[in-house]
């Protein structure tokens, strides 16, 4: 027993002694990565974004939008004597695998920038971890307040802002659907409530008034109670600041008591989620969105074709946005390592020019970061059901 | 205010009845379990959310043979509740054998732990199986009964507004109320209820009087479970859209409703659910009016289970709870 006991303890202490000895080894290997600007020939590029789980055909759209664009650019950076590779990651969708995923891509010295997140919860503590390791991100896809309003140097996204949505939404409809009156309805998260404030601030600074704010609570069915309330008021447009599971059932009930004035909703109801629930009741339903049609513009549809002959795969909408992403942050090493006589200049420096990219012309989207990193040229698109099918119309967009 | 309040009051009894209904035969398995076991099955709310699950599925597979139009709906919502009921009642008399028999003589706290963990379980199993089966876990089946109905109540006295309701209101109505009387008829009149009574006022003794205790419990979970899952099929067809979490919040506000009719009293868990669901319909249509638009529909709950705390304080027995209750 006594021999049995003690032969555990040594085992155990030197596994111990050996995680502890590959712990320190990777750090020391990360502090000379941060101090880094000679030797490697190669420059990587990490991807971070949920490959498994319930939202991997977005993550996956968005990897491989990105791997398009590197494999478009590498012939030029071969000219100036770099070699790019890809690095994908799998964040899950999971905030504490972003942030693990982070620290190995940090302690990699090779890896001059990110594509990533999906989620601006996964966005948010990962891109702590970015700062620390002065590594440049370009998320395509956050669009959390948040996640530019820490004030990271190296925290850069190409699409809207959640607070620009809902300005969207009213400009919308009280200039192309004439409403005076708006009925607000919200689902008391931070995503909901948050929209349906901005639309509220907006719609009442165009003129119009707001007949009731309501609240509901999400994961129940039955939202008569509310959909009474509107009624009786009598409101040109009802808003709803939500997700599609609540958006569609209230859609659904307001329409089943008559109420047939164009109701609205955030990029929360963009998914054919909605479709489903609210069945052919869907009509006469708007919604904004950040992610707008690829196949809008000549680069755009140029972008569709090239994907679908490389990957055999339809172009999600998010899919544009990250090779546009993947387009600004090579275009910042590019500027970097031109600045530093071709020579392989410091992360700090990749970041400082990702974050001085103006005027960049993607497929889609144009690209010009402010002091925090969001996109000035961003925009959010507005789309229209008019009948049970997915994707809606697209009506128009709006830029900041 | 007391005006626009009268106006919009037949609708907001009409959907508050419905809801109400739904929670009435629910709340009733809670309160027939705690009554023959002072047990509080949590599970109970994952019973009906798998019932409503079974009858979407049922509805999906005839809309997917064609038979919706060649069948009457009637016939279809009929099949379901059959096949639901049958399913649930003997998904929760297995529950009961595997979760609640071994530990009859635990403490009272382990079987509600066992509850608990049985409704987790069931809820990511059929989340599982959704997902398998459909890509998506929020299901919504094909709507039946969407015919609208207007009630011109506006004619009865001009200070009501005009009001309506779908079909599927009716049904649910209707087959709430047969459901509960046939229930009140099988526990006070037949030879298998006055068992169930007499099991619930002394365990011992029934045995005592050549009762099998353990059938008994059995068929009470049996019956318990069979209305929660029909109540899941009402559901489904009344909203159209279920998701494997509706158990939950459903099944709290059940359980609320059977300690405000008095638990262990079934004529009690039918009132308490009528009357908790028009409190809720009526404070979501009328809360901001009532405080001047400080407090809005999201406080609806609020408003439901203060007055819950208001009854409880006078009558901590229930409404219709006796000091010494006749329990089942």
């Amino acid at each position: 027993m006594k021999f049995k006991k003690s032969l555990t303890l040594l085992l155990s202490g030197a596994l111990i002694a050996g995680v502890l000895a590959g712990c320190s080894s990777k750090s020391s290997d990360s502090s000379d990565g941060d101090s880094g600007g000679s030797g490697g020939k190669v420059i990587k590029i990490a991807t971070q974004s949920p490959l498994s789980g319930g939202s991997a055909i977005l993550g996956e759209a968005l990897k491989l939008g990105a791997q398009l664009k590197l494999e478009e650019e590498s012939k030029k950076f071969e000219k100036l004597g770099y070699k790019l590779q890809l690095e994908p990651y799998d964040d899950q969708g999971d905030p504490k695998k972003g942030v693990s995923n982070a620290n190995v891509i940090g302690a990699d010295k090779e890896i001059y920038g990110i594509i990533g997140h999906l989620n601006s919860g996964v966005t948010i503590p990962s891109s702590e971890v970015y700062e620390k390791y002065h590594v440049a991100m370009v998320s395509p896809a956050a669009t959390a307040v948040e996640v530019t309003e820490r004030g990271l140097k190296t925290v850069n996204r190409i699409v809207a802002r959640d607070d620009f949505q809902g300005p969207a939404g009213a400009e919308y409809a009280v200039k192309e659907l004439g409403a005076k009156t708006a009925f607000i309805i919200q689902d008391k998260t931070a995503y909901g409530q948050g929209l349906a404030d901005e639309f509220k601030k907006a719609i009442e600074s165009q003129g119009a008034k707001v007949v009731g704010y309501e609240g509901i609570t999400v994961g129940e069915k039955d939202f008569n109670g509310v959909i009474n309330k509107a009624k009786s008021q009598n409101p040109d447009v009802i808003y709803f600041g939500g997700l599609y599971a609540e958006g569609g059932l209230i859609i659904k009930q307001a329409r089943e008591k008559g109420i047939d004035v164009p109701i609205m909703g955030g990029d929360g109801l963009d998914s054919s989620g909605l479709v489903d629930i609210a069945g052919d009741k869907v009509a006469n339903t708007y919604i904004t969105s950040v992610a707008g049609d690829s196949t809008k513009t000549e680069s755009g549809k140029k972008f569709v074709e090239d994907y679908k002959a490389k990957f055999n795969k339809k172009a999600e909408s998010y899919s544009v946005y990250g090779y546009d992403s993947m387009g600004v942050l090579l275009k910042g090493i590019e500027d970097a390592i031109k600045a530093n006589g071709d020579k392989l200049p410091s992360k700090e420096k990749v970041a400082e020019a990702v974050r001085a990219v103006k005027d960049y012309k993607g497929a889609l989207t144009e690209v010009s970061f402010d002091d925090k990193g969001d996109n000035t040229k961003a925009k959010v698109f507005l789309y229209k059901f008019d009948k049970a099918s997915y994707p809606p119309a697209l009506q128009g967009e709006v830029s900041q | 205010m007391l005006h626009e309040m009268i106006q919009s009051l037949p609708q907001v009894l009409i959907d508050g009845l419905t809801l109400g209904t739904v929670y009435a035969v629910v709340a009733l398995g809670y309160t027939m379990v705690y009554g023959i076991l002072q047990l509080i099955n949590f599970a109970h709310g994952e019973i009906f959310m798998s019932g409503a699950f079974i009858g979407t599925a049922i509805l999906i597979a005839f809309s997917s043979m064609g038979l919706l139009h060649s069948i009457p709906s009637i016939l279809v919502v009929i099949i379901m509740l059959v096949v639901a009921a049958v399913l649930t009642g003997f998904l929760g008399m297995g529950i009961e054998r595997v979760a609640y028999r071994p530990l009859r003589n635990a403490p009272r706290l382990i079987p509600l732990i066992t509850a608990i963990g049985i409704s987790f379980v069931l809820q990511d199993v059929v989340r599982f199986i959704a997902e398998l089966a459909k890509g998506n876990y929020i299901i919504t089946g094909p709507s039946l009964f969407t015919k609208q109905i207007h009630i011109p109540t506006s004619s009865i006295s001009s200070v009501f507004h005009d009001s309506s309701f779908k079909t599927s209101f009716l049904l649910v109505l209707i087959i709430a109320i047969i459901l509960m009387i046939a229930l009140d008829f099988f526990v006070n009149k037949t030879k298998y209820g006055t068992a169930m009574r007499a099991v619930s006022l002394d365990r011992d003794t029934a045995a005592l009087m050549s009762i099998n205790v353990n059938k008994i419990i059995s068929v009470t979970f049996f019956v318990g479970s069979a209305l929660g899952g029909a109540t899941g099929v009402l559901f489904a067809v009344q909203y159209g859209t279920i998701d494997p979490y509706i158990g939950f919040i459903l099944g709290l506000k059940a359980f609320t409703a059977a300690v405000l009719g008095g638990i262990g009293n079934i004529r009690g868990a039918m009132l308490g659910g009528i009357i908790l669901g028009i409190l809720e319909m009526f404070a979501a249509a009328n809360l901001s009016l009532l405080t001047g638009g400080v407090l809005g529909a999201e406080y609806k709950d609020v408003f439901a289970f203060a007055i819950l705390i208001l009854v409880l304080i006078f009558k901590p027995e229930g409404l219709l709870g006796k000091p010494v209750a006749e329990k089942v």
